[in-house]
């Protein structure tokens, strides 16, 4: 089980307080009549999916339930980072 | 290649069964193939077989990063069913369960299909009607599927509760019966040795580390840890490496890779005669021919390439099989181990071309990838050889992703492949 960081409440918790997000920093289309096909395609499907350095979200479900954001190691599992929703990808 | 046959065990017993060949030489790569298949797992081998074996195109090379069905073939629990909900999968997987039939004959290898049953259990109001309608449709497609009552289902599968006051209580089952188990590793190994007596390379230890395409865009071959491979086709059966694979292409795939445990118990008498599923509290067990239960837990939520899970998955998956089986309580459990699946969005295969010229791709399985080889690994052959896909995987195209034809088995299997 992993220990996550949660960047809220500034402490380690089980991975079982924890909901997993998915890939961070996909922005919501701003105009989406204006998007083709393939735009749609790249937001709702397309994922990086790396082998190694990935930016993910998370949410403290069982905690103070925010979300925030990660950089995992996928080979490892070890977080090198973990850091408010909002603020730029590190 | 030298059958096995009576004649031949007889006469190889005479003799200390010395003269047994290797089942597959293990090859140093050539400059050049016809044919490039990345992964030499029992997908990805079963494609350079039945390039081989149907269509004559023998001058193909299998590469494999680790060792031969090392990834997710010798990792999965060994279920095999075809009982999906939509027509486009049932056609897929009842390919595939065609093929298992005869398989053993087809390859002269033994790998111990047995048609023992797989029965899903249904423990709610919204299970019942959910299976009856998979039954109907599955029966409409020519696939068998049936109703069992909870007694039956207890007949069929004499460790189940079905009390009323089991704390998952069983309303009934859906039971098809041509589904059961194979041997996974004979799986893999069965295809190699057929495919190698036929002129396929397989190379192993031999990662890949690009794809070289040309100024129209064309595939030329792989850069691997060997060297340049040089081929006008590639197939890319990599399963939870494929975004990696196909990343080294210049493609992006909807994939994601999660990893996905299963576990064993001590081996003990045989007490267990078919496969059972119970989709809603996630469990998914059967019992091996050495005497193990094997049994299947749910994916981690987080994408991952580390091949294991956490524990507290495979807590969740066997306090919901000692609820169902009380006699297993006591059972200790031997080994438990991860393989990394590729998901898509709805959670069906993608097997088509790709947008590279000459690139092809058997992906997107994720929990449920075993129980097609043999269909998926002819489908890919067919694809390959024909640069255009069979119309049974026609709808498994990458294309759905864009155009919104998708094949929502997430929805309709919600968890369990």
């Amino acid at each position: 089980m992993l220990l996550i960081h949660c960047p809220y409440c500034a402490e380690a918790r089980p991975e079982v307080e924890f909901a997993y997000g998915g890939q961070a920093h996909i922005a919501r289309p701003l105009d989406p009549s204006a998007l083709s096909d393939a735009d749609w395609e790249q937001y709702l499907y397309i994922r990086n999916n790396p082998r190694g350095r990935h930016h993910e979200r998370w949410r403290h479900a069982h905690g103070c339930g925010r979300f925030f954001n990660a950089v995992r190691d996928t080979v490892t599992d070890k977080f090198e980072v973990t850091y408010p929703a909002g603020e730029a990808a590190r | 290649m030298k059958r096995f046959s009576a004649f031949n065990l007889f006469a190889e017993a005479l003799r200390g069964h010395q003269g047994w060949p290797e089942h597959w030489p293990d090859k140093a790569p050539k400059s050049a193939y016809d044919v490039i298949i990345v992964g030499a797992g029992g997908h990805g081998l079963g494609a350079a077989y039945y390039l081989a074996k149907k269509y004559g195109i023998t001058n193909v090379a299998v590469i494999e990063k680790g060792w031969l069905g090392g990834g997710n073939t010798g990792r999965n629990t060994t279920i095999i069913r075809s009982n999906y909900l939509y027509d486009e999968s049932a056609h897929l997987y009842d390919h595939a369960v065609k093929l298992w039939d005869g398989l053993s004959q087809e390859l002269n290898y033994n790998v111990m299909y047995s048609k023992r049953g797989v029965l899903m259990l249904a423990h709610n109001v919204h299970d019942v009607q959910s299976f009856k309608r998979h039954i109907h449709a599955n029966r409409l497609n020519g696939v068998d599927n049936e109703w069992l009552s909870a007694e039956e289902c207890k007949a069929y599968c004499p460790p189940l509760d079905i009390s009323a006051t089991a704390r998952h209580p069983v309303l009934g089952g859906a039971l098809q019966r041509r589904g059961g188990t194979a041997r996974h590793d004979s799986v893999a190994w069965g295809y190699a040795r057929a495919a190698s007596a036929l002129g396929v390379d397989i190379i192993q230890n031999c990662a890949v580390t690009g794809i070289r395409r040309g100024p129209d865009g064309a595939v030329q071959g792989v850069e691997t840890e060997r060297g340049f491979i040089g081929a006008k086709k590639i197939g890319v059966s990599a399963a939870g490496n494929t975004s990696v694979v196909m990343n080294m292409a210049g493609l992006d795939f909807p994939l994601e890779s999660f990893p996905l445990q299963a576990l064993v118990s001590e081996p003990v008498k045989p007490i267990f005669p078919c496969v059972v599923m119970s989709n809603t509290v996630h469990a998914y067990i059967s019992q091996s021919d050495k005497g193990e239960l094997v049994i299947g837990a749910g994916t981690d939520q987080y994408t991952s390439y580390s091949q294991r899970g956490a524990f507290h998955i495979l807590e969740h998956t066997l306090a919901a099989i000692c609820e169902i089986f009380p006699i297993f309580t006591r059972m200790r459990m031997l080994r438990t181990w991860g393989g990394i699946v590729d998901t898509t969005p709805d959670r069906s295969p993608i097997l088509g071309k790709t947008p590279v010229p000459g690139l092809y791709v058997n992906c997107g399985w994720g929990t449920g990838g075993f129980k097609a080889t043999p269909g998926s690994a002819d489908l890919l052959a067919y694809t390959i050889a024909h640069d255009a896909p069979h119309k049974i995987n026609a709808p498994f195209n990458l294309d759905r992703f864009r155009n919104g034809r998708l094949i929502d088995e997430a929805a309709a299997a919600a968890v369990a492949h």
